[in-house]
């Protein structure tokens, strides 16, 4: 995708303008200055927010509406010059001035274009010297040994270049280029005379040609090996991550026999007689959600007291504590919004299993509790499970009866019967609509509810400090992971930071 | 397909000859069929459009809104949105970066008490630090390379971490100090390629992976039982999401075969499949709200896919963005998308606008995993850089 962008930056009519420039005493043609780069990114990138896109021709691309807030031209710039930087460090742009650093700047420093027989997605045709083009074994590259075996064209043409520089340079070589230098002239030890001839041929016509073009030359396959070759320490830019898509056969065939071909068949029934919602419909449902939660949001409203991260300061999380006996003003109206909101909160749920108990249903809530503990539990405890839910909810004479329909009852029983995970969910569901339906509207209208609401508090908000330099004292807290059901915790939580950090092996 | 009210005419438009469903429009007292393009194209030159004003298909005042015809009017978030305001200056800056990772950093889970992370990377450490003060707390180093999935138990008792040994392990976390943490690892994943993602369920005893052998599975940590594999993808599975929905039975997965896929976890079945992504898709999150999700790909796209309208309704690309998306996440009123990319930013999505809010830069090599945490005041970016950094 790189290299469409560079097509149309090279386009005659629209693209960078390329004149002759000057470096030092030298003029080398079709070159363009750094700053021009950055432009012609920033216009490109101004084009692109108009909506219309002359390139793609469909509507997807770029469109932003009105509501994009106005960028200053330091930020486009940023980016134009983030972006323009990438296309240099991937090789496509190369400096002519300071041939050794992959980098652009947005002055008068001038670049050209690199020839597509160098671009980074070429690939290269093998030569009798190599077998066949190396890719790089994903995730073995450890950065000692460059170069894979057997030898591809391109470490040839690397022993090329760099037979060329020592001559040249008559030995002296960067570090790391003497240390690959060495390195190929151990491994192609056999064809080191058919490279070094080659060395001085190219060096021998090069003589001959002008000096800009020597100069464009050199830059050309410097910056090409600095990008194919990085200096250790750099980043590469041709990394990738483990090969996807590889190996078949460790892939999990799906045979397409009676039985795929029978789901693929109920899939596409179903799917064609789900019932859609309208676009409309769900984008409205976006809107609602943003308008409920968007005070809540710290990213968009802020928090109060203040955000730990800004001011080291922890009390927002001491006061959002699951447990914790004031709750937040933002809290109990959350609390609101919907059912899942109350039930999910520790604190919420407690306040309702309260008001339950006050109705006499809390055993619904029990219930619900006890079948959320069987669907995420440990496999090997089901059976002992579903038997202590059946002894406590749901045989007849139980403690804790829960109100389920008959024909609900019916099934769970049955089911009771071979247990398994979710053997309970037709009930839990029963029973969970049943609070949401009932129970909480009458929560939300209830003295309860309505005396947690005032007496809730607004943290004030952290008076910023007045020297602001004297950084807070950052405290650790407690780790998760201490509190241990046998209260081990007690004797642990005080300083857990200067525990001994272990480094494992295994 | 949803009922449409109009009767429409297909048929060759009178502007550009196209083949399309056809609008009666009135140009200068005529009566002209034009294809919804060329009226839209039309309106705005006539300024009765603000410029970037999206619209599908409401392009006459007072005539109702009804579904888009085709595939290529996907941008109805917009047009509702446009009564929503627009958000101000947006400002970000990293606050804390966490350096220590010796490579590449793949994969960040956050715990639930909103300060601590774990954190994997290239060379096989698997760190769980108190990002809050930067102190490390934890570390593990596996037998493999490329640990390119890592989650935090709910209890924040345990970490689950896998990738190129095909295995998902969990480590119980001590502070004991003559314990060794790798003494207490359970193996329970078991998959025939490199594992790419994994999550726990609402408990410590369920691990949800996904892997490169194309199917996720859903197993039991204490005996590393199989409970359930889910089959469907055509290629490479890469990442997966947990629905937050009160039933709690379903999760999406992403994968190389372009393909998301919203599965039903105690059939095992594929309930909803999306593919519109032109290549693989990295990252999957769902809505806070659990009606939709987004996906980052390598196209340099982002999408918004509704399930109940079982369709895209949003992209979030722009022409200036040509590295793919490797991370995405949500902030917690779902207002805004952030997204980690290859070119070493993260930019900021308004969801319901489907513009950008901000670029951030500050990651010298790409951005790998970017998670908001659990009370939203702040996201954290991994990176190929071997930093992570925590902004807000």
């Amino acid at each position: 995708q790189m290299e469409r962008m560079i097509v149309s930056m090279q386009d005659p009519d629209m693209g960078i303008k390329m004149r002759n420039q000057r470096l030092l005493i030298t003029v080398i043609p079709h070159a363009m200055t750094g700053n021009d780069i950055v432009e012609w990114l920033i216009q490109k990138y101004g084009i692109s927010e108009e909506g219309e896109c002359p390139v793609t021709g469909s509507w997807h691309q770029g469109v932003t509406g009105a509501a994009e807030p106005p960028r200053s031209p330091q930020s486009l710039s940023a980016e134009s010059l983030h972006l323009g930087n990438l296309i240099v460090k991937h090789g496509y742009i190369y400096p002519l001035k300071d041939p050794r650093s992959l980098v652009l700047r947005a002055d008068e420093s001038p670049y050209r274009f690199q020839t597509p027989y160098f671009w980074t997605s070429t690939k290269w045709p093998a030569t009798e010297l190599d077998y066949g083009r190396c890719r790089r074994a994903a995730g073995t590259n450890t950065g000692t040994d460059p170069f894979p075996a057997p030898l591809s064209a391109t470490a040839s043409l690397a022993a090329i270049y760099l037979a060329k520089k020592n001559i040249r340079k008559q030995g002296d070589l960067i570090e790391h280029e003497k240390d690959n230098y060495n390195l190929l002239h151990k491994r192609i030890n056999h064809t080191w005379d058919f490279v070094v001839m080659q060395a001085r041929e190219q060096l021998r016509a090069a003589k001959q040609r002008r000096r800009g073009d020597r100069i464009v030359i050199d830059c050309q396959e410097q910056a090409y090996w600095l990008v194919n070759r990085p200096p250790p320490g750099a980043p590469n830019v041709l990394e990738q991550g483990p090969e996807r898509r590889n190996c078949h056969t460790t892939r999990v065939q799906l045979t397409k026999n009676m039985d795929y071909y029978k789901r693929e068949i109920e899939y596409c029934r179903k799917a064609m007689a789900r019932t859609r919602v309208k676009s409309s419909i769900c984008l409205e449902g976006y809107i609602k959600f943003n308008e409920q939660y968007v005070p809540h949001d710290p990213i968009m409203s802020g928090c109060l007291p203040s955000n730990p991260w800004i001011t080291d300061d922890t009390t927002y999380w001491a006061m959002n504590a699951p447990t914790v006996t004031n709750p937040t003003k933002l809290r109990v109206e959350r609390w609101g919004f919907n059912f899942s909101e109350l039930i999910n909160d520790p604190l919420g749920r407690a306040q309702l299993l309260e008001f339950l108990k006050k109705e006499f249903s809390a055993e619904n809530l029990s219930f619900w509790e006890a079948c959320e503990e069987l669907r995420y539990g440990e496999q090997s405890r089901i059976a002992e499970i579903v038997d202590s839910i059946y002894q406590q909810f749901l045989a007849p004479g139980a403690t804790r009866w829960v109100n389920i329909d008959s024909k609900t009852m019916e099934r769970t029983l049955e089911g009771i019967k071979t247990p398994h995970r979710y053997v309970m969910d037709d009930a839990q569901m029963h029973i969970y609509m049943l609070m949401k339906k009932d129970s909480y509207p009458r929560f939300l209208k209830s003295d309860l509810y309505k005396n947690l609401l005032a007496e809730a508090i607004i943290p004030p908000e952290t008076k910023k400090r007045v020297f602001p330099f004297m950084r807070k004292q950052r405290h650790s807290s407690p780790s998760p992971a201490l509190l241990l059901p046998a209260g081990d915790a007690e004797e642990r939580s005080r300083s857990p930071s200067t525990a001994p950090v272990p480094e494992e092996e295994s | 397909m949803d009922q449409t009210f109009l009767a429409i005419v297909f048929g060759p438009c009178d502007k550009c000859s196209k083949e399309k469903p056809l609008r009666p429009v009135s140009v200068k007292s005529e009566q002209r069929s034009y294809c919804s393009l060329c009226v839209e194209m039309g309106l705005k030159l006539h300024g009765l459009i603000p410029p970037g004003a999206l619209l599908i298909n409401r392009y006459l005042p007072g005539q109702s809104f009804d579904e888009g015809l085709s595939n290529h009017q996907l941008f109805a978030v917009h047009q509702v949105a446009e009564r929503v305001e627009a958000l101000g200056q947006f400002v970000m800056k990293t606050r804390r970066t966490l350096k220590g990772h010796g490579n590449k950093v793949l994969c960040m889970d956050w715990c639930k008490d909103k300060r601590r992370i774990v954190s994997s990377s290239q060379d096989g450490k698997v760190i769980v630090w108190d990002s809050f003060t930067t102190n490390k707390e934890h570390a593990v180093t596996m037998p493999c390379t490329w640990v390119m999935a890592c989650a935090y138990a709910p209890s924040g008792c345990a970490i689950a971490c896998g990738g190129l040994d095909n295995k998902c392990s969990v480590y119980p976390l001590t502070f004991e100090k003559n314990e060794n943490m790798a003494a207490k690892k359970k193996s329970v994943a078991m998959h025939t390629n490199y594992l790419s993602a994994c999550s726990f369920t609402n408990s410590d005893m369920q691990i949800l992976t996904a892997s490169g052998d194309g199917t996720c599975a859903l197993w039991d940590v204490e005996s590393g039982q199989l409970l359930q594999s889910f089959h469907g993808h055509g290629a490479d599975v890469l990442c997966l999401d947990l629905a937050p929905s009160e039933t709690g039975n379903t999760f999406v997965s992403g994968g190389c075969d372009k393909k998301a896929m919203v599965w039903d976890m105690r059939s095992g079945q594929c309930v909803q499949s999306f593919e519109t992504h032109d290549s693989d898709i990295n990252s999957v999150r769902y809505y806070p709200s659990g009606d939709a999700f987004a996906s980052g790909s390598d196209d340099a796209t982002c999408r918004l896919y509704d399930l109940r309208a079982d369709r895209e309704v949003a992209i979030y690309s722009k022409e200036s963005i040509i590295f793919g998306a490797s991370s995405v996440d949500f902030s917690l009123s779902g207002r805004l998308l952030f997204a980690g990319y290859n070119d070493y930013t993260i930019n900021v999505w308004d969801v319901l606008k489907g513009s950008r809010v901000s670029i951030l830069f500050g990651h010298e090599n790409r951005v790998s995993t970017l998670r908001v945490s659990p009370d939203g005041t702040a996201f954290c970016s991994g990176s190929w850089d071997h930093t992570l950094r925590v902004s807000a």
